[in-house]
């Protein structure tokens, strides 16, 4: 039997994973590469403070950071809820494999959604091309390049999946019943989604704003690519001061401004949570999930799934469209009739020309390289995850529960160039020297996909009833039991959906990988990047060839997880 | 303990089987850029040469390895950094990352490249950052290729250039460095004002500048910053095989920035003769006529013998703008402001 004293142990044992993996990998290199930067500052940290307070073009980085954050977070709200609710609610044709797709852009790198995103809406896109034969028209009607639309839409584009996919999952679970009581009781379908839906969504609706939030707040790629020289987040200013200035302890003060921020939000985040959350009767989704069967159904889910389509799968498509055409004929005056010329060579040329060099890769190579990281991320974040969202949920009164809680955000609301140079200063002397492992990059995809699986997996495991697990352990059931039989199968799908987010978060990483990645094991994006930094059509080609490639991959992947079920079909 | 006794027991079995040789190869750990690449034939004739295994530690792009570099150094996490470039070099040399090695080797390379007279930083290879443009345009349009920086002043080419922001890219600070070197520190943002004025356009990085806004490629713009090696790779890697590059370069009256690479013994290394064999070995031949198919860049050694394709179409600026790196690191912060005040207000 359990003394309360053994009881104890056996817990504190769950935060020791979590807790030491942070420790090392996140609060050392962190530490010391801001106790180093700091040290360089002259006149003390006073003075750096003072001089970044008084640059107006870091200042206005700042609040323009704040500003598209918050945008881009309500917008991606706006357009990631409906589809929550599609995929939450209801069963239909195509379900899985659109729900897939609006995954991919989360591993898609920048610069080739950039390239998407002009051959649909640049000048000479097809989009302006149309609009332009239509209202013969003599220059583009439409203009987003380097625009605060662009980032807007890109950040849209990456992150909806998020709300979709904790949103979703957690409204498919949720038991239709109490809104049908609502309705019953005269409730009109507003007051009822009101009063009862979004109070019952609220964990899971603020930890999808949470995250998508961070995500655009630290957002870096996004802004200097798609927004151009004139817009600048907390992210590129520090990266600017960092690697062309080398003025560390300004970098260091930026980096802090983003992590006191973070703190700050998820405080607010799981104080909110710890009041909103509370154990519900868990169903099944072959019970919640409804056929589309009314027309005024079908015509709502018609008309999200085109939503969704136009802004997910399209630029994707056009992608994969512009990898097998032959990029020579553009140059010239396109017209829409004209057909494009069809050509295989940048696919045949990835095979062919890469094997003269070990830091160049075949995609097969590149992608099981991927497909290694990724999957051990997967099998890292959930090891990590599990345990600590299994203390969050059921001893949040705990000391350590407490005081974590809000630390396990902060390594996505860190920037990566900070992270990467503290991997340096601090992780190269035994025991830890790590530098030349391979096993550097999963654990530091890791380090951003641990947020993820914790805030997908506390939300349901807090709605899980107390008395069930009370049952099983009166029943005889240890803890483990507990865990494997109850707690284990009641959060199947969150459990995926985290699986999902670790392995899409590793397979499209380059922030991290280009810092502390091994030249002679490159992944997909890496390659993507070495051929894009090169002139040639054969070269931009093979970059898009190998995009479509990680895309095609990535959706595949996505459905193979969709296929795994974990203790669904049961009905509690 | 049981472990630790089977592995002696393999080595001393290893050992004796390998006779006189040093049976387990050596390691050298060379940190670097992520440009960079080498053919496995040429490594491994090095490393079989010298029974050493080579792994290499990178640390993403220029900027970042040679910070990287800077923040591991006296406790070095490699035995040799390559790749610092001439607009980093002073940053590298201040904060003494490097030993002094006088390589025999260095007498068969021009003095012009030796911008470390102390032998601490010695260089590899260069490139030219110059305008390119799109002969295509120019031709359809019954235009004449510019010549001269001063053109890109003229009404007749006004929109019609692109170029990466200095701030953000490495391209684009040499073209900002070019415009320096040109017309000096005041002249040169008078310049910038008139390329204002003729709605010059500014992205981040230079990928978006040659695939996105290039005429060529579908964009708008038959003037961008690339460089002087576009021509040949744009042959070399044509869709259809081409006879002649469908680019040319800007390279006359001091329009180019060269761009210069340089490798250094790391302070503190325990394997100082390897490393030696290295830089030695990434001045010979050998590995200098691998450099432009796998970095795209070029020899300093003139021993080394390039490709046809190079030979008829690579252009060498013959006047280019070098500034000392000393001047570089004092004043780039400055010189990006005050740019930006001008051109992206």
């Amino acid at each position: 039997m359990n003394t309360g004293k053994m009881k104890f142990r056996w817990q504190t044992l769950l935060w020791l994973l979590p807790l030491g993996f942070l420790a090392v990998f996140y609060f050392y290199p962190l530490g010391s590469i801001l106790a180093v930067s700091l040290e360089r500052a002259e006149n003390g940290i006073g003075a750096v403070i003072l001089e970044v307070w008084g640059s107006p073009s870091i200042r206005k980085a700042v609040g323009f950071t704040f500003w598209q954050a918050g945008l881009s977070t309500l917008l991606t709200l706006m357009i990631g809820l409906p589809g929550a609710y599609l995929f939450g609610r209801y069963e239909f044709q195509g379900k899985q494999l659109l729900r897939a797709l609006t995954s991919v852009p989360f591993v898609m790198p920048t610069l080739v959604v950039a390239a998407a995103f002009d051959s649909l809406l640049g000048g000479r896109g097809w989009l302006n091309l149309g609009l332009m034969q239509l209202f013969n028209l003599d220059s583009a009607p439409i203009q987003v390049g380097q625009t605060l639309t662009a980032i807007l839409l890109a950040h849209i584009f990456y992150n909806t999946t998020i709300v979709i996919r904790l949103v979703g999952d957690f409204w498919t679970n949720l038991d239709p019943r109490l809104t049908q009581a609502a309705r019953m009781l005269g409730a009109k379908p507003w007051q009822a989604w009101l009063r009862v839906t979004l109070p019952l969504l609220a964990p899971a609706l603020l930890a999808a704003a949470l995250l998508v939030f961070i995500f655009d707040f630290t957002s870096f790629g996004v802004i200097l690519i798609l927004g151009g020289p004139k817009f600048a987040t907390i992210e590129v200013e520090i990266f600017y001061q960092a690697i062309s200035l080398f003025n560390l302890p300004a970098a260091a003060v930026l980096a802090s401004i983003q992590l006191i921020t973070t703190l700050a939000l998820t405080t607010i985040y799981t104080r909110l949570v710890g009041k909103l959350s509370r154990p519900l009767t868990r169903r099944s989704e072959q019970v919640t999930l409804q056929r589309l069967s009314t027309w005024r159904q079908r015509a709502m889910a018609g008309w999200l799934s085109t939503l969704m389509l136009v802004l997910f799968v399209t630029p994707l498509v056009s992608l994969g469209l512009r990898s097998v055409v032959q990029l020579e004929p553009e140059r010239r005056q396109r017209t829409l009739e004209e057909g494009p010329a069809l050509t295989g060579a940048f696919y045949r040329s990835l095979w062919e020309d890469s094997e003269d060099s070990m830091f160049t890769a075949t995609p097969g190579e590149a992608l099981l390289t991927s497909m290694g990281y990724a999957g051990s991320t997967v099998v890292i974040s959930l090891l990590l995850g599990f345990p600590a969202a299994w203390m969050l949920a059921w001893q949040k009164e705990d000391l350590l529960s407490r005081v974590l809680d809000p630390l396990l955000m902060l390594p996505i609301g860190t920037s990566a160039v900070t992270l990467g140079l503290g991997f340096i200063v601090a992780l190269n002397r035994p025991p830890l020297d790590l530098r030349t492992s391979p096993a550097l990059i999963p654990l530091a995809h890791s380090l951003v996909a641990l947020p993820f699986v914790v805030r997908s997996l506390t939300p349901a495991l807090r709605t899980i009833q107390p008395q069930l697990r009370q049952a099983a352990a009166m029943l005889g059931a240890n803890p483990g039991q507990v865990i494997r039989f109850i707690d284990l199968p009641l959060v199947g799908r969150a459990l995926l959906g985290s699986a999902v987010f670790a392995f899409t978060i590793s397979l499209g990483e380059f922030g991290a990988t280009a810092l502390v990645g091994r030249p002679d094991r490159p992944t997909v994006p890496m390659m993507i990047y070495r051929y894009l930094g090169q002139p040639g059509a054969l070269n931009y080609g093979r970059a898009l060839a190998l995009s479509t490639i990680l895309m095609l991959a990535t959706a595949a992947g996505m459905l193979l997880i969709e296929r795994v079920r974990v203790g669904e079909g049961a009905e509690f | 303990m049981k472990i630790k006794l089977t592995l002696m027991f393999f080595l001393v079995l290893l050992l004796s089987a390998c006779g006189e040789e040093p049976a387990i190869p050596q390691t050298l750990t060379v940190m670097t850029h992520d440009s960079f690449a080498v053919s496995d034939e040429v490594l491994a004739a090095f490393e079989e040469k010298n029974n050493v295994t080579v792994s290499f530690i990178r640390s993403g792009d220029t900027g970042s390895a040679v910070n990287a570099a800077i923040l591991a150094s006296g406790k070095p996490i490699a035995d040799v950094f390559y790749g610092v470039d001439n607009t980093f070099l002073s940053r590298a040399l201040e904060e003494d990352i490097f030993e002094v090695y006088a390589s025999p080797l260095l007498t068969e390379i021009p003095d012009g490249f030796k911008l470390d007279e102390g032998n601490r930083a010695l260089p590899v290879d260069f490139g030219d950052v110059c305008l390119n443009y799109d002969l295509a345009y120019f031709e359809e349009h019954d235009l004449a290729v510019p010549t001269h920086l001063d053109d890109l002043r003229r009404p007749e080419y006004a929109g019609l250039l692109a170029v990466p922001n200095p701030a953000s890219s490495s391209p684009g600070l040499a073209f900002l460095f070019t415009t320096l070197g040109f017309y000096g520190g005041e002249g040169y943002l008078e310049y910038w004002q008139d390329l204002v004025n003729n709605d010059v356009k500014v992205v981040n990085d230079w990928e978006t500048v040659y695939y996105t806004e290039f005429s060529r490629w579908g964009g708008e713009r038959p003037i961008v910053v690339s460089y002087g090696s576009s021509p040949p790779f744009e042959v070399l890697f044509a869709e259809e095989p081409i006879e002649t590059p469908p680019t040319g370069v800007l390279a006359s009256r001091m329009s180019c920035f060269r761009q210069i690479e340089f490798v250094g013994i790391l302070k503190g290394t325990e394997n100082r003769e390897l490393a030696e064999k290295w830089v030695d070995f990434m001045l010979s031949t050998a590995f200098q006529e691998d450099l432009p198919l796998q970095m795209y860049v070029f020899p300093v050694n003139p021993n080394a013998e390039l490709d046809q394709v190079f030979v008829d179409y690579l252009v060498v600026a013959e006047d280019p703008i070098m500034l000392d790196p000393e001047m570089i690191s004092e004043y780039r912060e400055e010189w990006i402001r005050r740019w930006r005040e001008v051109v992206l207000q």
